[in-house]
């Protein structure tokens, strides 16, 4: 466990030196900001007090930015050779994942933190449905939790960030629209399977308030999955 | 804490970069490790090092077998890799905390094991810089300082110091020697000077075996029970001279030296000295010898000889 918050705490400073932390926090930030308040179907447009526009936006806005986030996690490492070195390091390869996923979720969590004055001017001006707005977060969290297992995954396959960022948003397509595609395309049992993969549903059902134990199994089996396979590859490299 | 391997053999592909090599290294000792590249000198130090699973054998750190118990042996081990990788983008100061806690150095000693550090390897200048801003020669002492944070009693350094300018090279030499005196160190390298200065004992391996193994003074004299002279023999005519130093019963072959008039390469026979024969042969034919060197066989030739085939 102390292993786990020492890579952790190493990973997330580092996210701040080397500015990834920045540039995507005003970014995610600024047009979230913009569409949520100013651009389109705004708040000021569909005339409610609440924060679904938000939502869709952030929802988007993560799928993208969490794979340039996670491309460096590992494949950075295998490059420049400091693997060797951690690993090398009393620590266990589970310990080396845990704690760079909690240092990426960590930082999409400060990243949602600050959307906070969002709902606090929406509910200062209306009345917001609070169980929603809060399962919602809780939705974009675990969403971002996924992605960032399988980014996490796709970092260790190779030693070059771009391959890992575009490995990571292939993958993290199938589950964003292409499995709702499938599904619409097909009948019967692989409907239902592809419709069950679809993470939209799940992010959907949560962030209409319905806490379901089903839609939170679906997300933590895709991040137990991304990790089992990250871990299975760290040891593979060592054969 | 002793370093024992058994055995082990290394597989890349169909490539055998470890084979089947057995050696044991005792506290206090320092060993280098040389070899021509790819010779399995790397390989070798990441199977210890707990980075690499051997296909076979049995490596014991201390009493701790590396496949059994790899956390516990990476306690006891400080390891600088091949081409030093470190996290650049942090301070120095930063990334010694980081390895000191990840080592298990408890809290209250971080500060003070860091200062040491600092101190020891001449870091105090650098220690708030990041570490990608630094030269090579002070990244290797970063290198070497986080190998040692947590005080090992195990060192393992793959070659520590290629890239640095010799009075560098000098300053790490120092330093192994000083740190070494406590622990278990292995040093790899392929410059045979470093490695004559630095460690008690070498081993020298090639194509994944040890084809050497004891003190510098030991290697000589195996490679050594040949003596080769340089002479130069002048009033006579070099093929009668030739012809004569061949008859020398000491004399095993004599070869002309290439662009020097009148000179010699003798080499003896086994154990044995042909300087008292040439000199009677040169008295006998009232030839004058001019110069006669006894060519000290240099651990480079050990090298070039057990490595070249």
């Amino acid at each position: 466990m102390k292993n786990i918050w020492i890579i952790a705490k190493r990973e997330f400073s580092s996210f701040f030196n080397s500015l990834t932390a920045y540039i995507m926090l005003i970014l995610f930030l600024g047009i979230s900001g913009l569409f949520t308040w100013f651009i389109g179907r705004d708040i000021f447009f569909i005339k409610e007090a609440s924060l679904q526009v938000f939502f869709s936006i952030a929802y988007w806005t993560l799928f993208f930015f969490i794979p340039a986030i996670t491309m460096r996690l590992i494949a950075e490492e295998k490059k420049s050779g400091t693997i060797e070195l951690l690993l090398t390091k009393p620590v266990s390869d589970w310990q080396v994942v845990l704690g760079k996923f909690s240092a990426t979720l960590g930082l999409v969590i400060v990243a949602l933190l600050l959307t906070l004055p969002y709902y606090i001017t929406v509910s200062l001006v209306g009345p917001i449905d609070h169980g929603a707005t809060i399962t919602a977060y809780l939705g974009l969290i675990l969403m971002s939790a996924a992605y960032i297992s399988i980014g996490l995954f796709a970092s260790s396959l190779t030693s070059n960030q771009i391959i890992g960022f575009l490995l990571a948003l292939t993958i993290g397509i199938f589950f964003q629209i292409l499995f709702s595609i499938f599904s619409g395309l097909m009948s019967g049992f692989f409907s239902e399977l592809f419709h069950y993969l679809n993470l939209s549903t799940h992010f959907e059902s949560i962030s209409r308030g319905v806490l379901d134990s089903r839609n939170i199994i679906f997300f933590l089996s895709i991040v137990f999955t991304g990790m089992v396979l990250t871990e299975a590859n760290l040891a593979k490299s060592r054969l | 804490m002793d370093i024992q391997v058994q055995n082990l053999t290394k597989i890349y592909g169909n490539q055998r970069a470890v084979d089947d090599i057995s050696f044991m290294v005792r506290t206090g000792e320092v060993l280098g490790f040389l070899g021509p590249n790819g010779a399995g000198k790397t390989t070798t130090l990441k199977a210890i090092a707990t980075f690499l699973v051997p296909e076979k054998g049995k490596i014991n750190v201390g009493k701790y077998d590396t496949a059994e118990q790899p956390e516990t042996v990476k306690r006891h081990i400080g390891y600088m890799p091949e081409n030093n990788p470190l996290y650049g983008d942090m301070p120095v100061i930063d990334y010694l905390h980081f390895t000191a806690a990840i080592q298990g150095v408890p809290k209250k000693m971080i500060r003070e094991r860091i200062g040491e550090m600092i101190r020891v390897c001449g870091l105090e200048d650098e220690k708030h810089k990041n570490i990608n801003e630094l030269s090579k020669g002070y990244q290797q002492r970063v290198g070497l300082a986080q190998a040692l944070i947590h005080d090992p009693a195990v060192l393992i350094l793959d070659e520590p110091t290629s890239g640095l300018d010799p009075n560098q090279i000098i300053e790490i030499r120092e330093l192994i020697r000083k740190i070494g005196k406590a622990k278990t160190v292995i040093l790899s390298s392929h410059i045979l000077a470093e490695v004559e200065a630095t460690c008690d004992r070498i081993m020298i391996i090639n194509k994944g075996r040890i084809v050497a193994d004891g003190t510098a003074g030991e290697l000589r004299k195996q490679a050594q029970g040949k003596e080769i002279l340089q002479v130069t023999i002048e009033d006579g005519t070099p093929d009668e001279v030739f012809g004569r130093l061949q008859e020398l019963d000491t004399v095993e072959t004599v070869d002309f030296i290439r662009n020097k008039a009148n000179s010699f390469e003798i080499q003896s026979k086994n154990d044995v000295s042909s300087r008292r024969g040439i000199f009677g042969l040169c008295r006998e034919n009232n030839w004058v010898l001019t110069e006669m060197s006894v060519t000290e066989t240099k651990l480079e030739d050990i090298f070039r000889e057990l490595t070249m085939n």
